[in-house]
């Protein structure tokens, strides 16, 4: 119990004396994550638009698999870029290896299924009458389409920013990619991992304050925007 | 202006209009009455291009309307459409009804002007800036209604545009339909199962039943003439009778029916089986006295009086005369008269009142 009070006690020291070593961890997160969160939404929204917007062949099963991808473990996707990304593998070249670089491509195809999959569900909850509406007012397939993003805007926000909840929350992918070196690639989920092992609670219990203070931000966000999306 | 060439649709196995024919003449208030689910929405979407016919074909202003789906953008840009549930985006209001304009590239300064213009025709001065998904049922409505009519469309489809409303913002909306008709001489198609509302608009009348366009004609023609039970029974003929002719001279016929027997005027000749349709404002009562009549209407039955339905200032009467007859008198008549399930009254409806149909077959 002491422990833990003492943990706390310099903890909250760390922070508010901005301590260089935990601030350069949460900056360093919050770059990778937002990077990808950005780099995500860019392909989660023309692309979950396309599967919603175009019949073809296979799309139910192709939603499906997006769902069931909402929650592929972070290590799998880790696995699956370290593959591609290291020396050996078909990106080797690129030397992504262990950068902050491969860690948002990693985190990146981490959360696009979830984003996408969202993005698809706010499009789907687009009153259908509205579509025939724009369609009668003499919208081109191409005005429709905008008309019905614009309608659906806080709810694809929503999806961006549970995106990125998953990106800053996630430890496989910026371990196993990163590589969690100190100065270069650890995040703060890394170093929480790292510095409990070494016995050092004080710093990972900094870090975690840190990390819920990011995840009530987020909440407080999506508060925002779901009561302004609500009639 | 618009004419459907025998058109269907089906959807999976279910055929939701059966093969109809119509024309819509240009300037003209065409209302589509028929009970709910009739497939007088439908007819309405086919005609904006919402939906393609499964056969037959759609034309508009002499051009058939089955062209690629990217080109049907032309025609739709002539019309506009109210739909039943009205969808507003979310948005203020002033954006929703100047969607149209947006589309069709109109600047912003003009758009404005005429957005104002179409708020203003409906009663919503002062809303521009509203959340329109804040609005009630019945503003909603008039926003749609500003919407459709912002671009000024030669033929304004509007499916039961005041289900929703109250009788004071109908009859805001029936008013401004009216205007919009004589004064921009918009083509306007009015779907509604409010049989009296098509009576009031209307210069003609489509009667849709079950998917079938039973008849289409003017108000007389609908309400006095109609081309079957069916819809006799949804225009408010309570009193349908099958009967044969007995005797024909130079048109005024005696039909008999049981024990019981009608003058009529009609061009059939003894031995045809015809069908009497007579409307309940046409009949009287009255209390049977001895004596010869003094009453020039030629049918005159005793029969029993079998249930009273008041409907405001008026009350349905039904009759058992052997068949029932059912007439609509006046609750002051009622009183006086001292009217009461089980009394013996006399029918009298005047042969010239009675729509006359032979039977097919």
């Amino acid at each position: 119990m002491d422990e833990i009070i003492t943990g706390v006690t310099q903890a909250i020291n760390l922070i508010i004396t901005l301590n260089p070593e935990v601030l350069q961890v949460a900056l360093l997160s919050l770059t990778i994550s937002l990077s990808a969160t950005l780099l995500a939404a860019v392909i989660s929204i023309p692309a979950g638009g396309f599967i919603h917007f175009y019949a073809f062949r296979g799309k139910g099963v192709l939603i499906t698999i997006i769902q069931t991808l909402y929650s592929v473990p972070t290590v799998v996707v880790g696995l699956l870029i370290y593959l591609m990304i290291s020396r050996s593998g078909p990106f080797g070249f690129l030397g992504l290896l262990f950068t902050p670089a491969g860690m948002i491509v990693g985190q990146t195809v981490l959360i696009i299924p979830i984003m996408m999959g969202l993005v698809i569900a706010a499009l789907g909850g687009v009153d259908r009458n509205i579509s025939d509406t724009l369609v009668s007012l003499g919208a081109t397939g191409f005005q429709s389409i905008v008309q019905i993003v614009r309608e659906a805007r806080y709810a694809i926000l929503s999806a961006v920013i549970l995106g990125f909840g998953r990106a800053i929350s996630e430890v496989g992918v910026a371990m196993m990619i990163g590589g969690n070196i100190r100065g270069e690639t650890r995040v703060l989920t890394t170093s929480i991992a790292l510095e409990t092992g070494m016995g050092n609670f004080a710093f990972s219990i900094a870090l975690g304050i840190i990390l819920l203070i990011i995840a009530l931000v987020i909440v407080i966000l999506m508060n925002i925007v779901t009561r302004r999306h609500a009639p | 202006m618009i004419r459907i060439e025998g058109v269907t649709k089906r959807f999976g196995n279910t055929e939701v209009l059966k093969k109809t024919d119509l024309e819509i003449r240009r300037g003209e208030i065409f209302t589509l009455i028929g009970p709910s689910g009739s497939g007088k929405t439908t007819l309405l979407r086919l005609i904006d291009l919402l939906e393609t016919p499964t056969s037959g074909r759609i034309v508009f202003d002499g051009t058939d309307t089955a062209v690629p789906d990217a080109e049907k953008i032309t025609f739709r840009r002539r019309m506009g459409m109210v739909f039943q549930k009205p969808a507003v985006l979310n948005t203020t209001v002033a954006e929703n009804v100047a969607f149209g304009l947006k589309f069709r590239g109109v600047d912003r300064a003009q758009s404005a002007q005429r957005v104002k213009s179409a708020l203003e025709q409906v009663g919503l001065l002062g809303f521009e800036e509203r959340r329109a998904v804040t609005l009630s049922g019945g503003e909603m409505q008039r926003v749609a209604i500003a919407r459709a009519i912002v671009t000024g469309p030669e033929v304004l489809l509007l499916d039961e545009p005041t289900a929703n409303l109250d009788p004071v913002s109908s009859a805001i909306i029936e008013d401004l339909l009216i205007r919009i008709n004589s004064g921009q001489h918009t083509t306007i198609i009015l779907a509604t199962h409010d049989m009296i509302q098509g009576q009031r608009l209307a210069h003609r009348i489509g009667v849709i039943m079950d998917g079938r366009l039973a008849q289409a004609g003017t108000l007389h023609e609908i309400f006095y003439q109609p081309m079957g039970k069916e819809v006799a029974r949804f225009v408010g003929i309570d009193t349908v009778l099958t009967g044969v002719v007995v005797t024909n001279e130079r048109g005024h016929a005696t039909v008999a029916l049981g024990n019981a027997s009608f003058e009529v005027v009609t061009p059939c000749g003894p031995g045809v089986t015809v069908t009497l349709y007579i409307r309940p404002e046409e009949v009287t009562l009255s209390l049977p006295e001895p004596g010869v009549p003094r009453t020039s209407a030629r049918n005159r039955i005793a029969g029993t009086i079998t249930r009273m339905v008041p409907l405001g200032p008026f009350i349905r009467v039904t009759v058992d005369c052997g068949m029932p007859i059912t007439a609509l008198i006046t609750a002051r008549s009622c009183g006086e008269l001292g009217l009461a399930s089980g009394m013996t009254v006399v029918a009298g409806v005047k042969a010239s009142a009675i729509h006359v149909r032979a039977d097919a077959g």
